[in-house]
């Protein structure tokens, strides 16, 4: 198949993906500030490296179930007794991120009496600033290759296997090289756990490739023609972006669903993923979004900043879509030109053999001969146009709804922490009632509620800030992966398109002379 | 007949460019007298030269007129910009008509005057002096439309193509001239499709270009390296886009007018090929005629037969000139049109490759912090 020969090159490609894979630190303690995404990266961070991997090895074993909330992944280094408290008191987190904990204990704050929470933008930079920082020190390296996609069993139970290639120096994983089989649903499956685990944080969750059933069928039933060769390749290259994307994301990667799915050798089938696709899941979210910024529509921002971002998402999107439109026709009329060059070349072969004059027919024949080489080029180039860019901007496409998504977390976060004020203030009302009309029984019983939504209020509103953190982080992380991705791609066009010119500059110069030989 | 000739030299006529006069087009005609280094400039519509072709067609007074293979001329321009017309266009000129400004047709007309000019026969016509250097144009003469016309025949003038031949040569040539007119028209053809595939991709150049240009300039302060990008994406394709128009330039006018020219000439033979194989149909029947004819008449028949066989070996001895005369005249024409079309898109390929050798430094350096 075509896609196994282009793939038989080493796995590994491009010291670019290092560099964007490269921002893979330890975890860390949590003395740090405001760092999400990368833990402390101070001298301490070899040593907190070896204390990793038995805490590791000790949950992996005791089985990683969504519900437990008592299971600890990714401890990092020091544990201390405040972060355990305040985990067990967590009734709604279903997350086991060690980000969340720490940051619990660092952004306390006085409970607010206000309904608005003046948002200090300077917290925020000055972690971006930190953040950076870390990015460029202590470069782990981690690449990813999707390949080998084969076909398993017959029929319509018939599925496409993947080979995961992992190759790593961190040393949260138990080799540092090895692979693993996994098929579509495995992918959406992991998604689905992450997405589950880690949106309504405000993280950006990578979105997979979307189900084709069109597409699949034809490969079920076998039919061998090109393009379910070309949906394979598709597919295959889109895993595999998906999968650097996942690990480029440092909170993602330390989930351990992650590492399982790099890692073990036999997964749980995902049967979930039947109803819910990559693309119907979206379809979901974004009328669940909707519906909520109908609903928030009031919310009071103090920081620009959110609603600006908000509408740069919403009209990029708009902006993708157009391009990737315009794309596709550029694609429809490379692969037409493609076919006319070959039947222009057939019919100068035809002219060439009914050619008397030697020297003329063999001039049209071998004209004919660069005709066919320059439709090879042309389908080539189609190629790099169709695979690279409309698939990069499918990609962004499905990426801003994912970037929306977290927009909209933020908004339901703060939505529950302006409920649980209204309801502290109804039972406080409730109090002032029963003060007056004095029935000491009840009265404790609204003081005990009191004292609970108080410090759900507390809550409610660190989870608001630290979400606010947490998307103006994701948001400019995203626009720089975003850059460096269009830019990787652009320079790898143009190097298609040198390649190209220098091969048709070859041809033309052999041709010269068979057109000047004619007499 | 006298020992006339063109007072201009054959390879010194040109067409350099044309003007759009409403609807219609005047061509510019230069040429150069023989005997001094005198130019000689006039200007003419298509009409003055379908008067000339006419005039070709009509001469009376020359031997064996009917072998000559005429050099074809290319047909009506239709400069209206309006699609209906725009369509009959394309499809009756084919690459002729895709070239900027007319600079095939140009050309074509180029080609064919010089045809004419260098033919023995044919450039002895006054009418070709007369539309060369008078300062006049021959004016709305009617035209009439002898045999000579194209060859839309009726249905009964067509059977006579397939009519079985005497001489082995001429039944080759008739053979080899059918498959050649049926492959020169299919390569001028599907050249002509590339040629139009090729516009509408840098069209479609055209529009991502624009698009990412409209990408760049709408997003906001933080997104200035994903602006540079989209910017310099843009510049990129739009070289991309100037690529595919030369290209298909170079391929328009080099080419696909070749092949166009190659097309119309086998044409015009075939044109030839079949007014002998009339006059041999005229003469067989002559022959039997005479054969049969009533002793009072077989003198007048035999006669008329005398004439007609006559007539018809100055035509196949002509003709026999003429073929060999067109094979080498087209062999040139394709070897320069071959020669030209590699040389042009070498060099656009050197030049391209350049551009984007710069395109890729530039954005290598793009900073994307």
């Amino acid at each position: 198949m075509e896609a196994n020969t282009e793939r038989s090159s080493p796995p590994f490609p491009d010291p670019m993906d290092r560099e964007m894979n490269s921002d893979k630190l330890e975890e860390e303690s949590d003395d740090e500030g405001e760092d999400i995404f990368t833990g402390n990266t101070k001298s301490t961070s070899d040593t907190s490296v070896n204390d990793v991997p038995a805490d590791i090895f000790t949950e992996e074993g005791s089985g990683i179930t969504p519900q437990s909330t008592r299971v600890q992944q990714d401890t990092n280094g020091v544990r201390s007794d405040d972060e355990q408290d305040l985990f067990a008191e967590a009734t709604v987190e279903l997350s086991i991120d060690k980000n969340t904990t720490r940051e619990r204990k660092e952004m306390s704050r006085p409970s607010p009496s206000v309904q608005d929470v003046p948002y200090k933008s300077t917290m925020a930079s000055k972690s971006l600033e930190e953040w950076e920082e870390e990015e460029s020190r202590d470069k782990f390296e981690l690449n990813i290759a999707v390949t080998n996609p084969e076909k398993v069993g017959d029929g319509m139970n018939a599925y496409m296997a993947y080979k995961v290639s992992t190759q790593t120096t961190l040393p949260m994983f138990k080799n540092s090289t090895f692979s693993v089989k996994r098929r579509f649903s495995d992918f959406l499956g992991l998604y689905e756990k992450l997405l589950v685990k880690h949106a309504h944080h405000g993280y950006i969750v990578p979105p997979p490739p979307e189900k084709s059933v069109v597409g699949m069928t034809k490969v079920k039933v076998g039919k061998e023609d090109h393009s379910s060769a070309e949906f394979v390749e598709r597919r295959r290259a889109a895993l595999e972006r998906y999968l650097k994307r996942v690990v480029a994301h440092q909170s993602l990667l330390q989930d351990p669903d992650v590492r399982e799915f790099l890692e073990k050798d036999e997964l749980p089938r995902a049967v979930s993923t039947q109803a819910l696709s990559g693309a119907g899941f979206l379809k979901m979210i974004n009328k669940a979004s909707d519906a909520v910024s109908k609903m928030t529509i009031k919310m009071n921002e103090s920081d620009n900043w959110f609603e600006e971002k908000f509408q740069e998402v919403e009209n990029e999107e708009q902006q993708l879509r157009k391009l990737h439109a315009v794309v596709d026709a550029l694609v429809t009329h490379r692969k037409d030109l493609c076919f006319n060059t070959a039947v222009f070349a057939k019919s100068m072969a035809m002219l060439g053999t009914s050619e008397d004059n030697t020297a003329l027919s063999r001039a049209l024949s071998q004209l004919a001969e660069v005709e066919d080489k320059m439709e090879q080029l042309h389908q080539e180039q189609a190629c790099s146009d169709f695979f690279l860019f409309a698939e990069l901007l499918a990609d962004y496409i499905r990426l801003l709804g994912a970037v929306r998504n977290s927009f909209d977390q933020r908004m339901k976060t703060w939505q529950k922490w302006q409920d649980a004020q209204n309801t502290l203030q109804k039972k406080r009302e409730v109090e002032a009632k029963l003060l007056w009309a004095n029935k000491p029984d009840k009265l404790q019983q609204a003081k005990d509620e009191i004292t609970e939504w108080e410090a759900k209020v507390t809550q409610y509103e660190r989870d608001f800030e630290r979400i606010c953190t947490t998307v103006r982080q994701e948001v400019l992380r995203f626009e720089k992966e975003k850059a460096r991705d269009f830019k990787i791609y652009i320079v790898k066009y143009l190097e298609a398109l040198l390649l190209s010119q220098q091969r048709l500059i070859k041809y033309w110069e052999a041709f010269l002379p068979e057109a000047k030989a004619i007499v | 007949m006298g020992e006339w000739t063109l007072s201009v030299s054959a390879h010194s006529i040109r067409v350099p460019e044309v003007t759009v006069d409403g609807d219609t087009l005047v061509f510019t005609i230069t040429s150069q007298k023989l005997n001094n280094d005198v130019g000689v400039c006039v200007c003419r519509t298509f009409e003055d030269f379908e008067w000339l072709q006419q005039s070709l067609f009509d001469q009376e007074d020359v031997p064996g007129l009917q072998g000559i293979i005429f050099p074809p001329l290319p047909g009506k321009p239709l400069p209206s910009s309006q699609p209906q017309a725009q369509a009959k266009a394309l499809k009756q000129l084919g690459c002729l008509a895709l070239s900027d400004d007319w600079k095939s047709y140009c050309k074509a007309l180029e080609i064919y005057l010089q045809q004419v000019a260098s033919h023995s026969t044919l450039s002895k016509n006054k009418a070709l002096e007369g539309l060369l250097t008078n300062s006049e144009p021959p004016g709305k003469q009617r035209v009439h439309k002898g045999i000579f016309s194209r060859l839309s025949q009726a249905m009964g003038e067509l059977r006579k193509e397939n009519h079985k031949d005497l001489d082995d040569f001429f039944q080759d040539e008739r053979n080899n001239n059918l498959n050649m007119t049926n492959f020169t028209k299919a390569a001028s053809e599907k050249s002509f499709e590339v040629a139009l595939t090729e516009q509408r991709l840098a069209v479609a150049c055209g529009h991502l270009s624009t698009s990412l240009h409209l990408c760049a300039s709408q997003d906001g302060p933080d997104s200035a390296n994903f602006s540079k990008i989209c910017m310099k994406f843009s510049e990129v394709i739009d070289a991309v886009k100037r690529n595919v128009e030369k290209v298909s330039e170079n391929n328009v006018s080099t080419l696909g007018l070749g092949l166009e020219m190659d097309y119309r000439g086998h044409e015009a033979k075939k044109d030839m090929l079949f007014r002998r194989t009339c006059k041999l149909v005229e003469m067989e029947a002559a022959v039997k005629n005479a054969e049969r004819a009533k002793p009072n008449k077989k003198a007048i028949m035999e006669e008329v037969k005398k004439v007609i066989e006559k007539d018809f070996e100055k035509i196949s001895s002509v003709a026999k000139e003429e073929i060999g005369r067109f094979s080498e005249a087209r062999v040139s024409l394709l070897r320069a049109a071959l020669i030209d079309w590699c040389e042009k898109q070498l060099q656009t390929a050197r030049e391209d490759h350049e551009i984007f050798s710069k395109q890729l430094e530039a954005c290598e350096q793009l900073k994307c912090e």
